[in-house]
């Protein structure tokens, strides 16, 4: 049946089985947002001894959908004096880019929509992106708010965005090659081959940049609700607003992958090397033991967790104080650990650079 | 017609027609954003001529990074439009001296130097990055050592120009901040808890700490 199905798949023209292939990641990528959300609401409940979402079907299981239909049917105003044009396409520029790094994103061995030999550049461009829709949605909106909450960010994004990319050099270092594919497979050999360990000052500086770059608790000045009420999308209503909420998740699930991608192997096994080869040749455990896009997913929530988890724990960060974890913390951090990284590469150290 | 020629002219069409749009339009901030499609259509044009590195490099760099700052200048300015066109036609003979040299220039150039041919594609084992990395470390190691050192000392100019004292500023040393400790915030003060039924009450707490809050309201 699955053979079948690949023969056939192999089979059509190369413009179909790329555009079923975006549906195949773009589908599951919409869902996996609209249950962060609900995942967001529940955790963050919990954390705060309450139940959470529980009134729309079983347990509040359909409670994401009801947001969606809610935020269909209202009215997207556009206010008075505003760009018409760029404040309805701010949440498309937003998204877009969003959505469009996962191409290069491997879910299991080869697994990816392109196989780009420079992934890594590309995706750095892509998340780098992101920040247009914010000024624009911020300056179209004709706001003094919206103003304010778009240049915070466009501040903050633009100052982790080197810490971030300097993070990212220290992984193509270690990997010796650009393509992501290629990452995850200088990362094979056992769990104590993966990234995580040689590049554990790096591997905090990411994630820390990450969760700034997606605008998320504790870094989430741009949309401070006690000073600036909303920030960048304040006057925005309806499905635009529901746009940039879109977005917003996407890219915490996207830096989540890519954390698991880069430090922790993606779809690499943790049992690799460790379990005898017979255990990976039992009938239904073994492949669950063994190499595949469930251990990439499991890796990817455990990241996704954390972001929710700040946001249930850390109180928002001053701006100054910002602006000072950024550069005067994180950017010397990593350029002291690519300066070890360099030294341990020359002398070839440990199993990761021999 | 090839897709490839296709997708080359709807860029370079694009191109063109946002660098035209970008000198014309009054809106500063659209202008940038014209910059910004600009920047993008040439780097799809780059990445045609399989010069990947390069083409996500000037997305990186020159959109997500120096057209945001642009942006974020240009929005926080008040820019009068009508003080900056006064002059037009005062400078506009100088201005198109200075643009028919240029024209000359380049047409000269691109029309002795530069072929129009298609360029030979390369087999799918090239990879630009591989092949710029090893043409700048290897036989232009000094130039792009030099360059490097000029952006460093541009760095630290900028950096020197733009620092200075300002002893009226309030702000706060986020380290000594962090630094705070639970006993240089907090005092302790022991207090016997009251008695119940006490024939008379203690006018007096027995902890001076409450007695000091009480004075100062």
């Amino acid at each position: 049946m699955f053979d079948w199905m690949m023969n056939f798949f192999y089979s059509l023209p190369t413009v179909m089985q790329i555009l079923i292939g975006i549906q195949l990641i773009v589908i599951p990528l919409m869902l996996a947002v609209a249950y962060t959300t609900f995942a967001e609401r529940k955790v963050i409940g919990y954390a705060h001894v309450r139940i959470g979402p529980n009134r729309v079907g079983p347990r509040g299981w359909l409670q994401p959908i009801a947001d969606a239909l809610k935020l269909l049917t209202k009215e997207v105003i556009v206010p008075t004096n505003a760009n018409r044009f760029l404040f309805l396409s701010a949440p498309v520029l937003t998204i877009a880019p969003a959505l469009a790094a996962w191409a290069v994103i491997p879910f299991f061995d080869g697994g990816a929509l392109a196989n780009v030999n420079a992934g890594l550049l590309y995706l750095l461009a892509l998340t780098s992106l992101g920040v247009y829709g914010i000024i624009i949605a911020g300056w179209a909106s004709n706001s003094k708010y919206a103003l304010l909450g778009s240049l915070r960010s466009a501040a903050q994004l633009v100052s982790y965005e080197i810490a971030m990319g300097f993070a990212l050099v220290g992984v193509l270092m270690a990997a010796g090659t650009l393509n992501v594919g290629g990452i995850i497979e200088a990362q094979s050999g056992s769990m104590y081959h993966w990234f995580l360990l040689p590049l554990l000052p790096l591997f905090f500086v990411y994630f820390i940049s990450g969760v700034a770059e997606t605008n998320r608790a504790p870094f989430d000045v741009a949309e401070g609700e006690s000073e600036i009420v909303a920030g960048f999308h304040v006057e925005y209503s309806g499905m635009a607003f529901a746009v940039f909420f879109l977005a917003e998740y996407a890219n915490m699930i996207l830096i989540s992958a890519l954390t698991a991608i880069l430090f922790l192997g993606g779809w690499l096994s943790p049992f690799q090397g460790i379990l005898p080869q017979a255990a990976f040749d039992l009938p239904v455990i073994g492949s669950l033991l063994d190499h595949g896009i469930h251990w990439f997913l499991f890796k990817t929530a455990i990241f996704l967790f954390a972001f929710l988890w700040f946001r249930a724990t850390f109180p928002r960060y001053r701006y100054d104080q910002i602006m000072r974890l950024g550069w005067k913390v994180l950017i010397p951090v990593t350029i002291v650990w690519l300066f070890v990284e360099g030294v341990l590469v020359a002398f070839n150290v440990g199993p990761w650079f021999a | 017609m090839t897709f490839e020629l296709i997708l080359f002219y709807a860029f370079g069409a694009i191109l063109l027609g946002a660098a035209l749009a970008m000198i014309s339009v009054r809106n500063p901030v659209h202008a940038a954003l014209f910059l910004v499609v600009c920047f993008v259509a040439a780097a799809a044009i780059w990445l045609l001529a399989e010069a990947e590195f390069l083409g996500i490099v000037l997305v990186l760099v020159y959109v997500g990074a120096v057209m945001v700052l642009f942006l974020f200048v240009v929005m926080m300015l008040d820019i009068n439009l009508a003080k900056l066109r006064e002059g037009f036609t005062e400078y506009l003979p100088v201005g198109v001296v200075v643009a028919a040299a240029m024209a000359t220039v380049l047409v000269l150039v691109i029309t002795r130097y530069i072929t129009m041919e298609v360029p030979e594609r390369a087999g799918p084992e090239y990879a630009n990055t591989e092949a710029l990395g090893a043409i700048l470390y290897t036989e232009y190691v000094y130039p792009f050592e030099i360059a490097a050192v000029i952006l460093l000392v541009a760095i630290i100019a900028a950096i020197s120009l733009t620092m200075r004292k300002r002893p009226d500023n309030k702000s706060i040393d986020p380290g000594q901040q962090m630094a705070v400790s639970r006993e240089g915030r907090v005092r302790m003060v022991s207090m016997p808890s009251e008695k119940k039924r006490a024939p008379r009450r203690s006018a007096q707490g027995s902890g001076s700490g409450a007695s000091d809050d009480d004075a100062s309201k």
